[in-house]
């Protein structure tokens, strides 16, 4: 069933990865053949399983609501690829 | 000794010689610079080695703390401040961390002088560092087959006496595999057990930081310096800590060791068989008992496993979009086309691949039948594994079911690489620990590759798997065995 369901390129648009003709068709073939593959848990009884988004379940971990030291705003602009005036510089969002 | 001799000691031989000064933890660098200025150029296991900041490091270390004046190599995905951290992946090329990871904190605590940081497959996706925007890690043993992943430059380091120990991550197998391969001990802990704050995130529920090293005991080390709870990880877990070389050197007679019927079906190297069923023979001459143990859902573990890692790397890589950090595409023409060739340029093949395939597994319409079913199947299998240590008290079977192959073999087929993780990705699914042992060797045209054994514990019962293997790895020679010269000639 995978073949004919992965778009390989429409994904990639929802990811915003350009990918080139090359690799949509090489990673076409290779998804399809992953997900083939995949497709062996259909095989499963999974009636009434909770689902395990954890190994080791652990609910509602909270800390103390306290002041503590954090970056400053040097500190956080350090790895920016562009900055000025102590703020990151995007690329322009509205024409 | 000559300062040559200090790079292949353990961190055991050496702590000793650091606490009475009969070394300085400034003689120990020196000696893995010059090995590393020798070796590397042939292996590539380190990404990069700040020489001034870890001599600061060595010359202000604390001789008498337990890891006091020990260099250990670590992953660079895990961040120490100041240095680079580059995931091997072009987008970071230039990103420098701005703080410690706790892990890298509570190694300073111990003593420890974090030094080098080592190659991997890029963002930890991958079994072999082939997947490095730097070029593969190459197995100590034979320089033209991979050492394994995806923390192979922390495995090479410390096999080849580049390292006297390291850290890496193990997602589904990326400490123990490249352990294996490579012919050394590396230990999987219990999800929880070590902090991931500061480790750059691959999949959130699976990610584990664990040691790599020469021998059992320096594992155990290890972890007493990086276990713990940490209020920087929400998933990390509460309570007191043991040490855990307590109960190294006790005997494992009685011990149940469960061998799982499934394995057998899984298409396993006659080498490697032939070797652990040695292995197997040698813990019953030990006096553990043998008992044969069900895994129903083994066939299920590696399709679980890549639903779920993709998935979760899916959203964990959607923060690199080249605003904050990371490189940026040159002259975007707007928002959409700087995002997608920010991300084209910057990731490389698999870590696109493996962002599309867990995008899809999470979009609307495919929810169910591969993300959600992928999750209950976990349910099933953590089942699977509650039945059988209510049997045993620790799991064997082979590390990898076959030993390192040749740099490239795999390239056009990434199933086939993915479908070796069988044995591995269990522990990472259900949590449990894990550790791999070296238990001889495969012949290939006249090349000795190592081979390693797993044995997996249930959560937190990193006590007694140590334990196991340590009575293994202390009757056996494999672990002193080391691989031929890499001198330059």
């Amino acid at each position: 069933m995978a073949e004919g369901e992965l778009d390989v390129e429409y994904v990639a648009k929802l990811v915003r990865l350009r990918l080139t003709p090359e690799e949509a068709e090489v990673f076409q073939e290779q998804l399809a053949h992953v997900l083939q593959y995949v497709n062996k848990l259909s095989d499963v009884d999974v009636s009434g399983l909770e689902a395990a988004a954890h190994a080791v379940p652990m609910f509602n971990v909270f800390r103390e609501d306290e002041a503590r030291d954090c970056f400053t705003a040097g500190e956080a602009l350090q790895n920016a690829p562009r900055q000025a005036n102590g703020l990151f510089v995007v690329t322009k969002v509205v024409e | 000794m000559t300062p040559r001799d200090l790079p292949a000691l353990t961190i055991s031989e050496l702590q000793p010689l650091l606490r009475r000064r009969e070394v300085s933890p400034r003689e120990v660098l020196e000696a893995l610079h010059a090995r590393i200025d020798e070796v590397d150029p042939r292996l590539g296991a380190y990404l990069s080695v700040n020489r001034d900041t870890s001599f600061a490091a060595a010359d202000a270390a604390d001789g008498t703390l337990p890891l006091g004046g020990i260099p250990i190599a670590i992953k660079d995905n895990i961040n120490v401040a100041g240095e680079s951290c580059t995931c091997a992946s072009r987008i970071l090329e230039n990103y420098r961390a701005p703080y410690d990871a706790t892990v890298i904190t509570k190694l300073r605590r111990a003593g420890a002088v974090p030094f080098g940081k080592t190659n991997l497959d890029e963002f930890a996706m991958g079994s072999s560092t082939e997947n490095s925007s730097a070029g593969p890690t190459r197995n100590p043993w034979d320089l033209t087959r991979v050492a394994g992943g995806s923390s192979g430059g922390s495995a090479a380091a410390v096999a080849a006496d580049l390292a006297v120990g390291a850290l890496g991550s193990d997602t589904g197998g990326s400490v123990r595999q490249p352990a294996a391969l490579s012919g050394i001990v590396g230990l999987k802990p219990t999800y929880g057990l070590v902090s991931r704050f500061g480790v750059t995130a691959f999949a959130s529920s699976l990610d584990q930081v664990g040691p790599l090293t020469k021998d059992v005991r320096d594992a155990a080390l290890l972890l007493n310096a990086i276990a713990g709870a940490d209020p920087q990880d929400s998933t990390s877990l509460p309570g007191p800590v043991p040490d855990f070389t307590e109960h190294l050197g006790r005997d494992i007679r009685g011990l149940r060791i469960g061998i799982v019927k499934e394995h057998a079906l899984q298409g396993i190297d006659a080498q490697v068989k032939a070797a652990l069923e040695q292995a197997t023979n040698h813990f019953h001459s030990l006096g553990a008992e043998l008992v044969e143990v069900s895994l129903p859902h083994t066939e299920y573990a590696v399709a679980v496993y890549y639903v779920l890692a993709t998935a979760e790397a899916s959203a964990n890589l959607a923060r690199f979009d080249g605003v904050r950090y990371g490189q940026r595409a040159a002259n975007p023409q707007n928002l959409l086309d700087h995002y997608e060739r920010t991300r084209a340029e910057g990731f490389g093949r698999e870590v696109k691949r493996r962002i599309i395939l867990g995008t899809y597994v999470l979009s609307s319409g495919y929810y169910d039948a591969y993300y959600l079913r992928a999750q209950q199947v976990r349910e099933l299998i953590r089942r699977d594994f509650t039945r059988a240590f209510e049997q045993v008290d620790v799991l064997l079977s082979p590390t990898t079911p076959a030993p390192a192959w040749k740099i490239g073999d795999h390239e056009a087929d990434p199933l086939q690489v993915y479908l070796a993780d069988i044995f591995t990705v269990p522990a990472n699914l259900t949590g449990i620990c894990g550790i791999s042992v070296p238990c001889g060797f495969a012949e290939e045209n006249g090349t000795r590759l190592p081979i390693g054994l797993q044995l997996l514990a249930n959560t937190r019962d990193e006590q007694r798997l140590l334990q196991v293997a340590h009575a293994y790895e202390q009757t056996t020679d494999w672990h002193r065995l080391r691989p031929p010269s890499l001198a330059a000639s």
